[in-house]
């Protein structure tokens, strides 16, 4: 596609220096969310996934940072680059919110409990729209509506702890698109919910995407939810990108191992009662004890001595808007 | 072989109010639930939060005392024994043959102890004063779970979710129970843990010829684990099947909605799903009727007035729904 | 019985599972860490909290040694000495070599007010020297001894060694203070100790039972808190008869104020207790058929036995300072006991304080052990539970 995608990442390393040791949360994660699209990010605890949507709105704690790479968002006045700004200056926090938003998993504790949900909305507008208090309640109860929350002129003066976990839900999101942004994270956004009122959400988000021409970055650890909901999928194991590409090849045609051990081992619907799964040997190696070379090596049923614990393979093109970091496609292509 | 019976289990938490905490209404956190367990099958218990499965697990096990209804459990080949209402002392010689799994591998073993006395404490608390029979069968037990014997001297902190899952599992294995509830054993684990721990599950009761009350909210899991499912929303079981059944042809359309809504791994398989509307009804006040009608597409009158009950609809099939026999349910699978 | 093989439970330092080999590499060693040796690797990293303890450690030995540390003799009093200021100590002799010095003093009677006035006498020197001869005490209470950490040469230190001066009986204020850190930091633990034990128990059967017990324990720990604490101690020490020896007050005003102390440590306790009822491991354990005590003392007890260490640490200070405000107040202690309090009785007075500003001093090692303490507890805290 020719088209400049709306968020570019490229070769991002973000790491935590401990006294023990350097945590390389994200070790040079390169992906490209682009207009109107879904990009989910799936991959297990420890790959990097929250971490690296934490980088793009520079919001890591300390003693995180980011060493290296580029965060490239398309704006209205021409591209920037987010690691290059200071975190806590005037430009990354007028991008907070108005370009980029973020929702989280767990809305209880991202919600104040002290202030009610109108009065939490309403900042945001106040803060990016510079509207006055009366404007905002009315704008706040129009965002309520329009995320499906039933009779919202009474829930605008609620408190967080009189909603469900559905509903706090539907409230973030009111406020992640109070000031507008044209792009939305969205980091485990169903993992605390049932599964119903996770349908709900999804579909929300669905529809809004529709509405707004939103561009959402999903990342989770289900991969029905992905399949469910994003476009462009990209693959996450120990801070890596390992595989990217289009929904439907990476769920019909995986290249790379993890992604099809990943595959076989998810426990489906549409399985045959009582089936065994397929499981991935090994476990996810402590982050100080990376492995050398692949990170994914000392489980790979295809390894290959010498080469994969040796050096990382660099992720290269694998077909059309394919990428696949594993020395197996070394060979293929240029 | 019936190793499990429960009769109209209910249990009631008081809701209490003001400076002298009146009762003043009642959570009716599980209503009336009877189901069967035969040996060496599996059971799940499925349903969202707050339909009240784990309090059914914790009063199977008498963690909790039910308020009423009948729990008959069958030791070895002897006669069934009902334990809903027997007092805690009584208890004791059955404690040991039904034991329960814990959802949070952090909580549920002791930082304190190590690994070896973790699962040797319901052998010691059972009469094994010897140590160095304890320790054979701890080792033997650390074996059975696929985790190393250097482990005895280890704490928690020092495994990861799957191990301690496993040594929990070793720890309910101990005293060779007949029984295993699991409270959503795997919910807390990533997912290719969660496939290593489901596995040694099925493989340990092919094994020992267990049998489990899985207790569960993610129906791709349980589809793996279950010889049969019941549906619980709101304190009640609205449906019980064999599993194959239940999924391809649901008879509730709870159930019907739930496979709906769960998000399937293929995006070729993006059909139109059911959405619910509404929230999960309270159970401190629940609707009138059959519980489920308010978000029930399917809804009529009799529905709003009169509560159903468990019915036989197919061969194997019960469902609670006044429609079951007439309506034509999509499954998956 | 099973509960003693419950309790020697507690301290589980358990034998390791024989023939399990050790750990040897460093990541090892946090693997088989037991909780206690983790705290302790906690507590280490706190600069301050180490630093701390040290000074506590140091404040303890002093008031073990404490008359070793005196170099006369704490109640012997001399009219003519009175409000002599502290000397200033010449650590170089004349030739230049390391050889501490202080004048003498020379009294010479003013014959206005006939009184004697002591001034520093540039002619006479006194050396100073460690372990020197002083007055007769028994060390620990048995041996008897005559050897002082510091004292002069020749002679007497009463004749001429005033670090840091005296008071208007002409007792020597560093001597008084060393004896002072005896009774002030003792019967703080002393008090410490019964509060504990109310405490624990009191507070464990809150938690454990609830309900109705629940209930009034907390309902009688609210009334004792309500109560205004001087009024009370003036009410209660007002009614200790007057003609009990200093030993019997010094029993009494411990019980005194252990009996308010105990409070916070029982809501400590219960807190915990509430919070481990719940916890699944706890519920594992009944459900393997364990016994209630084996339940508390295996399982809950070793969960808050750093809480209580460091809720421990930090009620001693407040029995530091009550006791120094009992004192002080005239409520407390009397003279001649010497404590803290009873010391800072004598600079009360602005007119005293205008003569000697020195009276002040003992404030200074009330200051440093409460802030010791302080620091000590939180780091406790931080280490037995850096999440809560």
């Amino acid at each position: 596609m020719a088209e400049t995608p709306i968020l570019a990442v490229q070769g991002l390393k973000t790491y935590y220096h401990q006294d023990e040791g350097v945590v390389r949360a994200v070790d040079g994660a390169s992906f490209a969310l682009r207009a109107g699209r879904t990009l989910g990010i799936v991959g297990e605890s420890g790959c990097g996934k929250s971490v690296s949507a934490r980088s793009i709105l520079r919001i890591v704690e300390r003693p995180g940072r980011i060493e290296a790479g580029s965060i490239v968002l398309q704006r209205a006045g021409g591209a920037v680059d987010l690691a290059r700004l200071d975190a806590e200056g005037r430009e990354m926090r007028a991008i907070r919110g108005a370009e980029i938003a973020l929702i989280f998993q767990e809305p209880m504790t991202s919600l104040s409990a002290y202030y009610t949900v109108g009065n939490q909305i309403g900042e945001i507008i106040r803060l990016h729209k510079g509207v006055h208090k009366a404007a905002a309640r009315k704008r706040a109860i129009e965002l309520l509506a329009m995320v499906g929350i039933p009779r919202p002129e009474r829930r605008v003066d609620e408190y967080p702890f009189q909603l469900s976990g559905g509903l706090r839900q539907r409230v973030m999101i009111a406020m992640a698109l109070a000031a507008e942004p044209r792009i939305l994270i969205a980091d485990e956004p169903t993992t605390a919910l049932d599964v119903t009122t996770q349908a709900q959400i999804l579909d929300l988000l669905r529809g809004l995407q529709k509405q707004r021409g939103l561009a959402i970055i999903l990342i989770t650890h289900d991969m029905g939810v992905i399949a469910e909901m994003a476009d462009d999928v990209v693959v996450m194991y120990l801070g890596r990108v390992i595989e990217c590409g289009p929904v439907d090849a990476i769920f019909h045609a995986p290249k790379h191992p993890y992604t099809k051990a990943l595959l076989r081992s998810i426990p489906s619907i549409l399985a045959r009662p009582r089936d065994k799964l397929a499981t991935i040997s090994g476990s996810i190696p402590h982050p100080y004890d990376r492995p050398t070379g692949c990170p994914y090596h000392p489980r790979c049923a295809d390894f290959m001595p010498g080469r994969c614990d040796v050096a990382m393979p660099a992720m290269r093109a694998a077909g059309a808007d394919r990428e696949v970091s594993c020395f197996l496609y070394e060979e293929v292509g240029a | 072989m019936t190793v499990l019976e429960v009769i109209g289990l209910r249990k009631l938490f008081p809701i209490r109010k003001g400076l002298l905490r009146r009762v003043i209404g009642q959570v009716r956190a599980v209503d009336g639930v009877s189901f069967h367990i035969e040996k060496g099958e599996t059971l799940s218990l499925v349903g969202e939060s707050g339909c009240g499965k784990t309090t059914v697990s914790r009063c199977i096990v008498r963690a909790l005392q039910p308020s009423a209804g009948a729990i008959r459990f069958r030791v070895g080949d002897g006669g069934a024994v009902d334990i809903a209402q027997m007092p805690k002392r009584a208890l004791k010689p059955f404690r040991r043959h039904m034991q329960l799994i814990f959802q949070d591998p952090f909580s549920s073993l002791n930082p304190r102890m190590m690994i070896g006395d973790i699962i040797g404490e319901p052998l010691l608390v059972n009469g094994m004063t010897d140590k160095s029979k304890r320790r054979e069968r701890v080792e033997a037990l650390l074996e059975l779970v696929q985790i190393p014997g250097a482990y005895l001297n280890r704490f928690p902190h020092a495994c990861s979710g799957g191990q301690r899952q496993r040594i929990g599992i070793a720890r309910a294995l101990a005293l060779n129970p007949s029984l295993i509830v699991a409270d959503e054993p795997v919910s807390a684990l990533d997912v290719s843990v969660q496939a290593q721990i489901v596995n040694l599950m099925l493989e340990l009761q092919d094994r020992l010829g267990l049998s489990y009350l899985f207790i569960a909210h993610d129906l791709s899991v349980v589809k793996h684990v279950s010889d049969r499912v019941a549906v619980m929303y709101v304190g009640k079981i609205v449906e019980v099947a064999a599993t194959g059944d239940l999924y391809a042809r649901p008879r509730h359309p709870y159930t019907e909605a739930l496979l709906s809504a769960v998000p399937k791994p293929d995006p070729r398989l993006r059909a139109q799903r059911i959405i619910l509307q509404g929230e999960v009804a309270d159970p401190a006040h629940p609707p009138s009727g059959c519980y489920f009608h308010p978000r029930c597409r399917y809804a009529v009158e009799r529905c709003r007035v009169e509560t159903p009950e468990l019915a036989e609809v197919a061969p194997g099939q019960w469902a609670r729904c006044h429609r079951a026999a007439e309506l034509t349910l999509k499954g998956v699978g | 019985m099973r509960a003693t093989s419950a309790i020697s439970g507690i301290f589980a330092r358990l034998a390791p599972w024989r023939g399990v080999a050790a750990a040897p590499s460093a990541e090892e060693r946090i693997a088989f860490a037991t909780q206690f040796q983790l705290t302790w690797w906690r507590f280490r990293k706190h600069r301050l909290a180490v630093w701390s303890g040290v000074i506590v450690a140091l404040f303890y030995l002093v008031a073990i040694f404490a008359d070793f540390i005196a170099y006369t003799d704490p109640h012997a009093t001399d009219a003519r000495r009175s409000y002599i200021p502290p000397q200033a100590i010449h650590i170089f002799d004349a030739d230049g070599s390391v050889s501490p010095w202080v004048h003498g003093l020379k009294g010479k009677r003013d014959l206005k007010t006939f009184k004697i006035v002591y001034s520093v006498d540039p002619e006479s020197k006194l050396y100073l020297r460690f372990f020197a001869e002083g007055y007769r005490y028994d060390l620990f209470g048995l041996i008897p001894t005559t050897t002082h950490l510091i004292g002069v040469a020749d002679g007497n230190a009463e004749d001429g060694l005033y670090l840091l001066g005296t008071d208007l009986l002409g007792r020597d204020l560093w001597s008084r203070i060393a004896v002072a850190t005896r009774i002030s930091l003792f019967i703080g633990l002393a008090g410490v100790m019964v509060s504990l034990f109310l405490g624990v128990l009191l507070g464990g059967i809150s938690g454990l039972y609830g309900g109705t017990i629940d209930t009034l324990i907390q309902r009688l720990i609210e009334v004792i808190r309500s109560i205004p604490t001087i009024p009370l101690w003036m009410g209660l020490a007002a009614a200790l008869p007057n003609d009990w020896t200093t030993t019997q007050i010094y029993f009494a005003i411990t019980v005194i104020i252990s009996f308010i102390g105990w409070t916070d440590l029982a809501r400590v306790v219960r807190g915990r207790f509430l919070a481990l009822r719940g916890e699944d491991f706890v519920t594992a354990a009944e459900l393997a058929g364990a016994s209630r005590m084996r339940i508390i003392f295996r399982h809950m007890l070793p969960s808050f036995l750093s809480h209580i260490i460091a809720a421990t640490s930090l009620a001693l200070p407040a029995m530091i300072i009550s006791e120094t405000s009992l004192s002080f107040l005239g409520l407390g202690l009397r003279p001649p006991a010497i404590s803290w309090g009873i010391l800072l009785q004598d600079a009360q007075n602005i007119q005293t304080l205008g003569i000697a500003p020195w009276l002040l001093v003992s404030a200074v090692p009330v200051i440093v052990i409460i802030l010791a303490f302080n620091f000590l507890g939180d780091g406790l805290r931080d280490a037995a539970d850096p999440y809560g």
